[in-house]
């Protein structure tokens, strides 16, 4: 019988909403789904994972933190050698990538990252990749016989719901030291909370200068929302970084969310893509942000923000 | 020091694509090329850290066939001392593993103290050419990094990660890292270095001893789109625009 393995990913004793989803693409293929736990207190997080579909979980003890790419890459190969799937999933996350291609290299593994549809036949495992802004889908076929690891794109697949009683065991790994050693954590700096608004309207490189920004923030503070960009705003210092929305900033879901000269990568959509009502402004009707707004504009924002102005 | 960047050359794709006659490529005139942006910030990095150590080289490596030159003058341009182009007939550039083990081949033949790649490529960006590349080389990666520095043979860096979370890790070189994109802001060269670029001798390397490529890309087709949203587009011009978004917010308040 085929035989997945799901690789959970926890950050600070929470699972991540993808591991969820990586369960739910295991569950729809088949066969026998087997999920992977990492960490400091394996029966915490064990029980964390009774996901419907889900056949037994396999509990390893490290001492590291989830930051620990090259323990988790140990790990990884170890639980393939004794679980011997023919495929193993887990979250596109920066977390997965930085231990996957070294896993897949030391295990020998088919390898492809940021999948977003999987299927498994009897002539191996196939896998399509959304590339060029989502204009594209590229398909790529595993020949059977070695196991294939995919990292799933976050939010494709529908979250599998809680509500198993799978059994658990645990699994000893003898692991090395760590190469990448750990000096100093740092939080998120909390300066703003774009959380808790009901509507953030944010810039992005669009905005063309510093002195652009106040025009937004005024219109934000005007119409009681949280001002939100997109990276490169931060990367030039214009914002502070807690106004960062995306992957490596913050993730929002207010009930109105303008993105004003934003594209759509992927990294800014991952922090606002489940936001109600998603309204776009670009001056380029084929940005791909159109692809994921309800409301779109093609328009150059200083010119909607001067109208905006006048009529506040 | 010696630093070796990896780059390569990304597609801009039109949306009105088509594609070649095999079905498994972009077809060239719907597509501009140019170098990947976050390895324009890898380069800096690399020149960076050499003016830091007072000196040191900095290489450029593409796998790729003849084309992988143009990424490579680009590159150039910005003013690393000089370029590799790495191919042999049957890689697999789609292929993580083939491509990791053709650059490993590449770092045991230059034998740099420090390589440096993009975090991503922007078209079809799969962050894991840098951390393929150190499991095969042998060595440690520190991915989705900025603010790096080396003293004495030790790199001190800060990663990224999800939700505004940073480390600073420390690792022995060499090592792979891979360079967060807006890094940095990518210098410009000078005359006589983009002179130099353009005449600059790019030897190739065949790589040797490549592992079984393990996938093969089979298909590309336009995509059915990628979100269950549909747009509805706001006509007029900025001021029915203004008034829209002015009601759709008050309405969600
Ligand atoms: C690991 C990783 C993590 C990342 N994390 C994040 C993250 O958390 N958040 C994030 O945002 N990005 C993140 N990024 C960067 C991301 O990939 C994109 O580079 C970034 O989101 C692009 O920002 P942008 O849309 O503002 O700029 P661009 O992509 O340059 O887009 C600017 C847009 O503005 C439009 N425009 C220009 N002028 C005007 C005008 N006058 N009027 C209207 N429209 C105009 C253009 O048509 C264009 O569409 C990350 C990248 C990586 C590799
Ligand atoms: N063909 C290539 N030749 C050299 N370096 C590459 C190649 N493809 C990708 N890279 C490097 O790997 C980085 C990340 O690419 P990827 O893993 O494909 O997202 C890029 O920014 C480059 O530094």
């Amino acid at each position: 019988m085929p035989r997945t393995l799901v690789v959970a990913e926890v950050i600070d004793g929470r699972v991540s909403a993808a591991t969820a989803e990586a369960v739910a693409a295991a569950v729809s293929l088949g066969g026998e789904v087997i999920v992977a736990v990492a960490g400091p207190d394996t029966a915490a997080e064990a029980a964390l994972l009774s996901y419907q579909g889900v056949d037994s979980i396999v509990t390893v003890t490290v001492p590291g933190s989830d930051r620990d790419h090259e323990q988790m890459a140990q790990v990884v190969c170890a639980l393939v050698a004794d679980v011997a799937p023919d495929l193993v999933l887990a979250g596109f996350t920066i977390r997965s990538t930085a231990w996957a291609a070294a896993a897949a290299h030391q295990a020998d593994m088919g390898f492809a990252s940021d999948v977003v549809a999987i299927a498994r036949g009897t002539d191996g495992v196939s896998v399509t990749r959304s590339i060029y802004d989502g204009r594209v889908h590229a398909g790529f076929a595993f020949a059977a016989g070695r196991p294939v690891l995919a990292l799933l794109r976050p939010s494709v697949w529908t979250a599998a719901e809680l509500g198993a009683t799978p059994e658990t065991r645990a699994l000893d790994v003898v692991l090395t030291q760590s190469r990448v050693r750990s000096v100093e954590f740092r939080p998120p700096s909390a300066d703003v909370d774009l959380t808790s608004s009901d509507v953030v309207i944010s810039v992005g490189r669009g905005v063309g200068s510093e002195e652009n920004i106040a025009v937004f923030a005024d219109i934000a503070r005007r119409l009681g929302a949280a001002l939100g960009a997109s990276r490169p705003i931060i990367d030039s210092g214009w914002l502070p970084s807690a106004h960062q929305v995306g992957q490596t900033g913050v993730t929002v879901k207010p009930r109105v969310y303008v993105a004003l000269g934003i594209s759509g990568a992927l990294h800014h959509l991952a922090g606002m893509q489940n936001s109600k009502t998603i309204v776009a402004v670009n001056i380029d009707q084929d940005a791909p942000i159109f692809g994921f707004a309800d409301v779109g504009a093609v328009a150059d924002i200083h010119q909607v923000a001067e109208q905006m102005q006048a009529l506040l | 020091m010696k630093v070796v960047v990896c780059v390569t050359q990304v597609l801009d794709v039109s949306p009105y694509l088509e594609f070649t006659a095999d079905g498994t490529s972009v077809d060239p005139a719907f597509a501009t090329v140019m170098l990947n942006g976050a390895d324009e910030n890898a380069i800096e990095a690399g020149l960076a850290l050499c003016d830091e150590a007072g000196g040191g080289e900095v290489v450029l490596v593409s796998v790729g066939a003849d084309e992988a030159d143009q990424a490579l003058r680009s590159g150039l341009t910005m003013g690393p001392q000089r370029a590799v182009r790495v191919w042999s007939d049957g890689l697999v550039v789609s292929d993580p593993g083939s491509l990791g083990a053709a650059l490993a081949h590449a770092m045991r033949v230059e034998e740099p103290d420090l390589v440096l790649a993009g975090v991503q490529v922007s078209d079809t960006g799969g962050q894991s050419t840098g951390p393929a590349l150190a499991a095969a080389w042998g060595v440690p990666c520190v991915p989705v990094a900025r603010d790096l520095h080396v003293v004495g043979g030790t790199l001190t860096a800060t990663r990224e990660f999800e939700a505004g979370v940073t480390e600073i890790v420390q690792v022995d070189l060499p090592a792979v890292v891979t360079v967060q994109v807006g890094a940095n802001e990518p210098r410009y060269g000078t005359f006589k270095e983009k002179m130099r670029a353009k005449k600059a001798e790019i030897p190739l390397l065949e790589p040797v001893d490549l592992p079984p490529v393990r996938s093969a890309l089979t298909t590309m087709v336009r995509s059915p789109g990628d979100s269950a949203r549909s747009v509805r587009m706001i006509e007029g011009g900025p001021a029915d625009i203004a008034a829209t978004i002015i009601t759709l917010i008050r309405e969600a308040q």
